[in-house]
């Protein structure tokens, strides 16, 4: 049997792992395979957690959604670094300061 | 220790040490290939936890969608030819103490004694019962994403289309 503790700290592992790249990276792209990152941690959570309730699949379903929400996320992330790169020519956070005073 | 049990700790141990070198890696076009590992791994973690619908959904959306998606975007944004794409680090020493801290924290929050995870066949169809799930409970949840990706596929397409008069500068 395997403890439901370690899938929890392999899930907060992967999180960690995700928010580390999303502040080291200089790049929109690399910032966005971190955000991919977290959200397969919470998923990798939610299906641990369904395991202690087998017959219940409420959070499988939970998960799916999560799946969902994400590649919209991602497809619309990534038109927006389409269009940033249009407009500045650069895809790093920093060069874009446009706003900037 | 069992077979599955086995399989369960290798997923995991790929999972986690390809993310790492994600974070470690200063090419870009490496840091997608490491993802795409890490999610055909967290979809072999899937399949252990008997969510195997969950489990194709990942390989199909995530390894086949997504991964493809962010290697398009990586093309379409990059100056160089012929080079290798690098990432510059930044904010390197804040970063690593807030992580250190985030797990410490996360660790330090899971400490009940939560039971054993599943591992013995179950006796019902999980993909079945998704399937059921999906066309009765969860109907107003499908719907909505439905709707959800319709806007997304016109959101996605208006704003890179570059047409000046429908996008706010």
């Amino acid at each position: 049997m395997i403890p439901l503790l370690h899938t929890l700290y392999f899930g907060a592992f992967l999180f960690t792992i995700g928010l580390m790249i999303i502040l080291i990276k200089k790049s929109l792209v690399m910032m966005l395979i971190g955000l991919e990152l977290m959200l397969n941690a919470a998923n990798v959570n939610l299906v641990a957690f369904n395991q202690m309730y087998p017959a219940s699949i409420s959070g499988q379903m939970f998960a799916l959604f999560i799946v969902v929400v994400a590649v919209c996320e991602t497809a619309i992330g990534l038109a927006i670094v389409l269009h940033v790169y249009k407009m500045h020519n650069t895809s790093v956070p920093e060069e874009i300061s446009e706003l900037k005073g | 220790m069992k077979f599955v049990e086995i399989l369960y700790y290798f997923f995991m141990l790929s999972a986690g040490v390809s993310a790492a070198m994600i974070l470690f890696t200063e090419n870009l076009f490496r840091a997608v290939l490491l993802l795409l590992i890490v999610l055909l791994s967290v979809a072999g973690i899937y399949v252990m936890s008997f969510a195997e619908f969950l489990a194709v959904t990942q390989i199909l959306i995530y390894a086949g969608g997504v991964v493809v998606v962010i290697l398009f975007g990586i093309m379409l944004t990059s100056k160089t030819s012929g080079t290798a794409l690098t990432v510059k680090n930044t904010n390197v020493f804040s970063a690593a103490l807030l992580g250190c801290l985030l797990i410490y924290l996360l660790i330090r929050l899971l400490t009940k004694d939560f039971s054993n995870a599943q591992t013995e066949p179950l006796d019902f169809n999980s993909i079945r019962e998704t399937g059921i799930n999906l066309m009765t409970s969860h109907l107003l949840a499908f719907e909505v994403a439905a709707i959800l990706l319709l806007v997304t596929l016109i959101g996605a397409a208006v704003i890179s289309s570059g047409n000046k008069n429908s996008i706010v500068k």
